[in-house]
């Protein structure tokens, strides 16, 4: 708003003097303004090479074959995407990453408003602050240490969760659960919620703060109880903040790699391949960097429908008060 | 009436009850495989595998010793260098970014802001081939130098949205005013809009410590092969290299923890803060 006002105000002024202006001090003008480009010339060079340029030379290499050992470099269309379809993990890689964003928005999304909820009802500020950041500590922490952290607590000989299972009588699920097939990307998945977690309860806890009292207080005097306060009142007014989180936590979804890298390398089997990792293994591996790309695009196009969505949505209308 | 109400408060306390019982379990939850991994960093490895739950008989710091000498301390510097060269860059760039966006007049302005919010969506995974051939014709690859680029390229737009969007708030009276007392672009940069930003730069430096000091998929690819990589590829080299001496894999991975957790309680008012002034509703 105050752009557009600003801008606005300066168009005037190039109005009122714009007829009376020699040309010479018009094209000093210009100058300036190109000249303030320098501001925000670092970031454009950088975004374009870094960045922009990459993602698009990624589509390029995903229509090659290199030939590791002479280097050749051929084009082969879209062999590397049939291939793709081909590929049965891809599929299943694309169905643990689908698993990752689902059981993530539960826990990450869903479950983080809830809890975000209950802790900013509490009445103790100190209380609010405590258990805010203890929540927040495995988020700080690198996945790199998390994953291998809970690589060991799934350990079945040194493990704390087959020894806690054991010690509550649970011994049906004495599993080695990296070790299977059917449980790993579900243990990577689980160690993930316990890292993640506290990250979006505190964004959550931030949104529900900006709040005014006043609507809480007036719903408290009406009778209306916490829980229906919640869904009620909390959660519509906090849907920017949601949609916000529910992108950020799919996006995150399809582009997991460090913990199924360090817990289980994909394994076993491929069963706990995600995209990230099959990429990776393709790509770098195997040194089949067109395959790699190929694989790369479909990350890009999933993200990319994933985040024009939640523009799509956004864009319908913010919350006021 | 009063029945009422001692019913009423009866079902509350219950209520209370549960809620702070499942608050500290899950506090426990949080905490106690972190103190598990600290405390195994003083055990014996003979120790972590016959008793998982017991506390350490004695302070052996040498697992400590040892993971230092072997190979932490080199990850330390790298990652302590990475980490703040690239800080100093994307804070710098984002906050020249945002200044140009939010108070000059630039040609092409729709382009770069289409650019920084664009960027926001775009992940290293997608990139990452690209980049490898890229640093390799640049002789980059295996150098610091990779990874102090391209965490500043990926963090740019995140930290340019963020102290964007807590410039335009600010009020646009005082630098109109510096403009009007002839402060050049850079005076009312350096002198007014900067100053003014501080919460917001401090909690992106903040953010950015905490990308930085735990990225992988870059740190892996671009210094993997090299002896001086960063703390999260270290660790992951030296579980692999120690073997089963896995005390000492717990000793690295408390080293490399600590500072950050010990960043986040020193700064987190500040980040909190910043984050609720730059994330909006």
């Amino acid at each position: 708003m105050a752009i557009a006002a600003r801008s606005d105000a300066s168009a005037r002024e190039v109005a009122a003097t714009g007829s009376a202006a020699t040309f010479p001090r018009r094209m000093r003008g210009l100058i300036g303004r190109a000249f303030s480009f320098r501001w925000v010339a670092a970031a454009t060079i950088v975004l374009i090479w870094f960045v922009y340029y990459p993602i698009v030379d990624n589509f390029i290499v995903s229509t090659t074959h290199s030939d590791i050992f002479t280097g050749d470099v051929e084009n082969v269309g879209l062999a590397n995407y049939a291939r793709l379809l081909h590929d049965p993990i891809v599929w299943s890689a694309l169905w643990n990453n689908c698993a990752y964003a689902v059981i993530s928005i539960v826990f990450q999304v869903f479950g983080a408003f809830v809890l975000a909820g209950i802790i900013e009802n509490l009445r103790s500020a100190f209380w609010q602050r405590f258990w805010r950041a203890l929540y927040f500590v495995p988020s700080a922490i690198s996945l790199t240490v998390t994953g291998l952290l809970f690589y060991f607590i799934y350990q079945p000989q040194i493990g704390l969760l087959d020894a806690v299972l054991d010690a509550l009588g649970l011994h049906a699920l004495l599993l080695p659960w990296l070790g299977s097939e059917h449980t790993a990307i579900y243990a990577i998945i689980a160690m993930s919620q316990w890292q993640g977690f506290g990250y979006s309860t505190l964004l959550f806890a931030i949104a529900i703060q900006k709040i005014p009292r006043e609507i809480f207080d007036a719903a408290t005097v009406d009778g209306v109880g916490p829980w229906r306060q919640l869904f009620g009142i909390t959660l519509p007014l906090t849907r920017e903040m949601t949609a916000l989180m529910t992108l950020v936590t799919i996006t995150g979804a399809f582009q997991v790699f460090n913990e199924v890298m360090v817990m289980t390398g994909g394994g076993p089997n491929n069963a706990s391949q995600v995209l990230g990792t099959w990429l990776y293994t393709q790509g770098f591996s195997q040194n089949d960097f067109g395959y790699g790309a190929a694989i790369a695009s479909v990350v890009f196009i999933v993200t990319l429908i994933t985040g024009v969505a939640h523009l799509w949505y956004t864009k319908r209308g913010r919350v006021r008060w | 009436m009063s029945h009422a109400v001692r019913e009423r408060s009866a079902a509350a306390v219950i209520g209370q009850t549960l809620l702070w019982s499942f608050l500290v379990c899950l506090g426990i939850v949080v905490a106690y495989p972190l103190l598990w991994m600290a405390l195994n960093g003083f055990k014996t490895n003979a120790q972590i595998f016959g008793s998982p739950f017991s506390w350490p008989t004695r302070l052996a710091w040498s697992n400590y010793a040892h993971a230092w000498n072997h190979g932490v301390q080199s990850y330390v510097v790298t990652s302590l260098l990475v980490t703040i060269a690239s800080g100093v860059c994307t804070v710098m760039i984002s906050a020249w970014t945002a200044f140009g966006l939010t108070r000059l007049k630039i040609p092409g302005q729709p382009v770069v802001l289409a650019l920084v919010l664009g960027g926001l969506m775009l992940s290293p995974t997608v990139a990452l081939i690209p980049l490898v051939r890229m640093f390799q014709d640049l002789g980059l690859y295996n150098s610091d130098w990779a990874l102090i680029i391209l965490y500043t390229a990926f963090r740019v737009p995140f930290t340019t949205f963020l102290i964007r969007a807590y410039m335009i708030d600010l009020p646009v009276e005082l630098d109109e005013a510096a403009k009007l007392d002839g402060a050049s672009e850079s005076q009312r940069f350096w002198r007014v809009l900067l100053p003014l930003c501080r919460p917001i730069i401090v909690s992106c430096i903040i953010l950015h410590v905490l990308f930085a000091w735990n990225e992988y998929i870059f740190a892996m690819v671009f210094t993997g092969g090299s002896q001086t990589t960063t703390l999260p590829v270290g660790l992951a080299l030296l579980m692999a290299r120690t073997g089963s001496n896995y005390s000492e894999v717990f000793a690295a991975m408390t080293i490399s923890s600590l500072p950050i957790v010990i960043v986040f309680f020193a700064t987190q008012r500040y980040f909190i803060r910043g984050l609720a002034e730059g994330l909006g509703k």
